[in-house]
């Protein structure tokens, strides 16, 4: 009993590394058609789905000829001519190749995450202060609390909120689209507020009651021992929750979904509407196919790989867990 | 006389940010209540999505929870074991960081690698694709509790087992699971909650249903799913069944998060 227990204990822990595991071989497969057909140039090529002929100019003119050609063959119906077109529409064809690029959703993404980190920043730090320093232990657990909630409340809810009543008003104040860049990336920093602000309390509250007394005593005001007490002291735990959340940011899917447009075109502006990589894929899974879904695999690869990369350096960096 | 001001003007902006953190929820929570208390009505129990109502899609979305949670819970839970009690050397600590990273991997991912390793080859979308890539996201969150509440049991409790001559395997389930027993399921409780509002990876492997179902090896109704393609309907009336189907939701997550937060308060 006590051996056959060890080695399922030991089976099921092993499966969390099979997962990741088998999440970074099968997205590989999946992606690998793309990958060959259009390398590392996926990443910086802007255009998605778009038909391109890579023929000569001349064959062009040729197509357009044929356009002609075809009108008077149905004039003429059953005529030699009929033939040619034929072979020439083939041959059109062929020369034509549908491109997938990138850039525009890991743009999307990137810049809708900057946003929701630049906004909810400074909200969460105050946040944070307010829960550590300022409230009253009551007060605290009260407003702790309902932050929580706001964490629990499921992203969609977050989306349709967003696209409603949050965006109008948004739109009011900066004009532009009501779905756009700027809405996506404020509702996404609403999203990983308290998220960031539970973290970076829970990090303040390790500095020791000792050094912040005898700042104190030492006759400083509150934002003195917060500036120069607390927060040189839980720096690595606080960064790392920015890190974490910004995780967080990049892979969000629903509320991003309603909100950012889904377009596949480079924002110029703020207000303009754009796509995220989670977004493409919720949106075009259902109806891609051959290259078009291993190119949806191949966004999906590297969003992976880079969530993982920011997640691990935000572990192994500044939350480090100890073994005990 | 500066430095005090100073100091008023940033606990004041601190205080005022936590007002605003309450507004959004009180924002979010209200919209919910107004739009959903409008489209609310019980006849939403008792018909299925394709007659108005939200029937099938609430037992589908339980269906699916509670498949998940009978894979992911005893998985993850089996896996905390090991990493807590059973773990020697290095392995235990790469698991733990390996499960706290795919806790936090983006849920569109598991659902797009679910698809490719279970849709694709089935050719169709199914319950159980469903249930898997929400067990997925289970597996971590539950893992990650076990081994917190685990490392709360104090070490002395397992030597008083071991001293009477008990197997680990006894002292684990008898002694260091009942005492850690109420943080557990606390993490349970807060593990479906956050599972059961999953829109993301439920998106192209369950999808969502119009009529009734019990067949898992479909296309199979869920609830958060629907919420996203009636909320996106030109049709008035299919948004308002959105919005009361969120506000369903919202009640339910925020029910089964605020009973776990209470026993552990009341054991407390």
């Amino acid at each position: 009993m006590e051996k056959i227990f060890q080695k399922i204990s030991f089976g099921s822990a092993t499966l969390v590394l099979i997962i990741l595991i088998g999440i970074f071989i099968s997205l590989f497969i999946a992606a690998k058609p793309a990958m060959s057909e259009f390398g590392f140039n996926f990443i910086t090529n802007p255009v998605w789905n778009k038909e391109v002929v890579i023929a000569s100019p001349t064959n062009q003119v040729k197509q357009n000829t044929n356009v002609n050609q075809d009108d008077s063959v149905v004039e003429n119906d059953f005529s030699d001519d009929d033939v040619i077109p034929m072979d020439d529409e083939l041959n059109t064809n062929s020369t034509t190749k549908t491109i997938y690029g990138g850039l525009v959703p890991i743009i999307g993404t990137i810049l809708s995450t900057i946003i929701a980190l630049a906004f909810s920043l400074p909200i969460a730090m105050g946040i944070a202060v307010f829960l550590a320093e300022i409230a009253p232990t009551n007060i605290s657990k009260i407003v702790g609390g309902a932050i929580e909630l706001l964490a629990a409340i499921p992203s969609i809810i977050f989306g349709m909120w967003g696209l409603y009543y949050f965006a109008p008003l948004v739109a009011d104040l900066f004009g532009g689209f009501q779905v756009s860049l700027l809405t996506a990336g404020l509702v996404l920093g609403v999203m990983i507020l308290p998220f960031m602000a539970a973290i970076t309390r829970d990090s303040m509250n390790t500095t020791p009651d000792v050094l912040k007394e005898s700042a104190y005593a030492l006759g400083a005001t509150k934002f003195e021992v917060i500036k120069d007490v607390i927060f040189p002291y839980s720096k690595v735990g606080i960064i790392g929750s920015i890190i974490l959340s910004l995780g967080r940011a990049l892979g969000e899917t629903m509320a991003v979904a309603f909100l950012i447009g889904s377009i596949f075109q480079l924002p110029h502006k703020l207000t303009d509407p754009t796509i995220s990589i989670p977004v493409a894929l919720a949106n075009n899974f259902g109806e891609a196919s051959g290259l078009g879904m291993s190119s949806l695999f191949y966004l999906a690869f590297v969003l992976f790989i880079l969530s993982f990369a920011v997640i691990s350096f935000a572990k192994f960096y500044f939350l480090r867990k100890e073994n005990a | 006389m500066k430095r005090l001001l100073i100091n008023k003007i940033v606990l004041s902006l601190c205080t005022l940010s936590a007002i605003l953190g309450i507004v959004f929820l009180g924002w979010i929570l209200t919209t919910l209540f107004i739009k959903g208390i409008s489209s609310f009505h019980f006849s939403l129990f008792v018909n299925d999505l394709i007659n108005g109502g939200l029937r099938n899609l609430i037992i589908g979305q339980f269906i699916l929870v509670g498949l998940a949670s009978i894979v992911g819970i005893p998985l993850g839970m089996i896996a905390g074991i090991y990493i807590r009690e059973y773990g020697r050397g290095k392995y235990p600590n790469i698991i733990r960081n390996l499960s706290d990273i795919m806790m936090s991997a983006p849920s569109i991912v598991i659902g797009a690698f679910v698809y490719a390793v279970v849709v694709v080859p089935s050719g169709h979308t199914s319950g159980f694709a469903g249930a898997i890539a929400l067990s997925i996201m289970m597996i971590p969150i539950v893992i990650s509790t076990t081994d917190s509440m685990l490392s709360l049991v104090p070490k002395e409790l397992r030597e008083a087992g071991i001293a009477l001559g008990a197997s680990k395997y006894k002292v684990i389930f008898d002694i260091v699971i009942r005492s850690a027993k109420v943080g557990i399921m606390t993490g349970i409780l807060l593990a479906i909650a956050r599972i059961i509002g999953e829109t993301a990876p439920l998106l192209f492997t369950s999808q969502t249903s119009n009529y009734f179902s019990l067949d898992l090896t479909h296309a199979f109704p869920s609830l958060t799913v629907s919420i996203y393609t009636l909320a996106n309907d030109v049709e008035a009336s299919s948004r308002d069944l959105a919005w009361a189907a969120s506000f369903i939701l919202t009640v339910l997550v925020l029910f089964i998060n605020l009973s776990g937060k209470f026993i552990t308060r009341n054991k407390k």
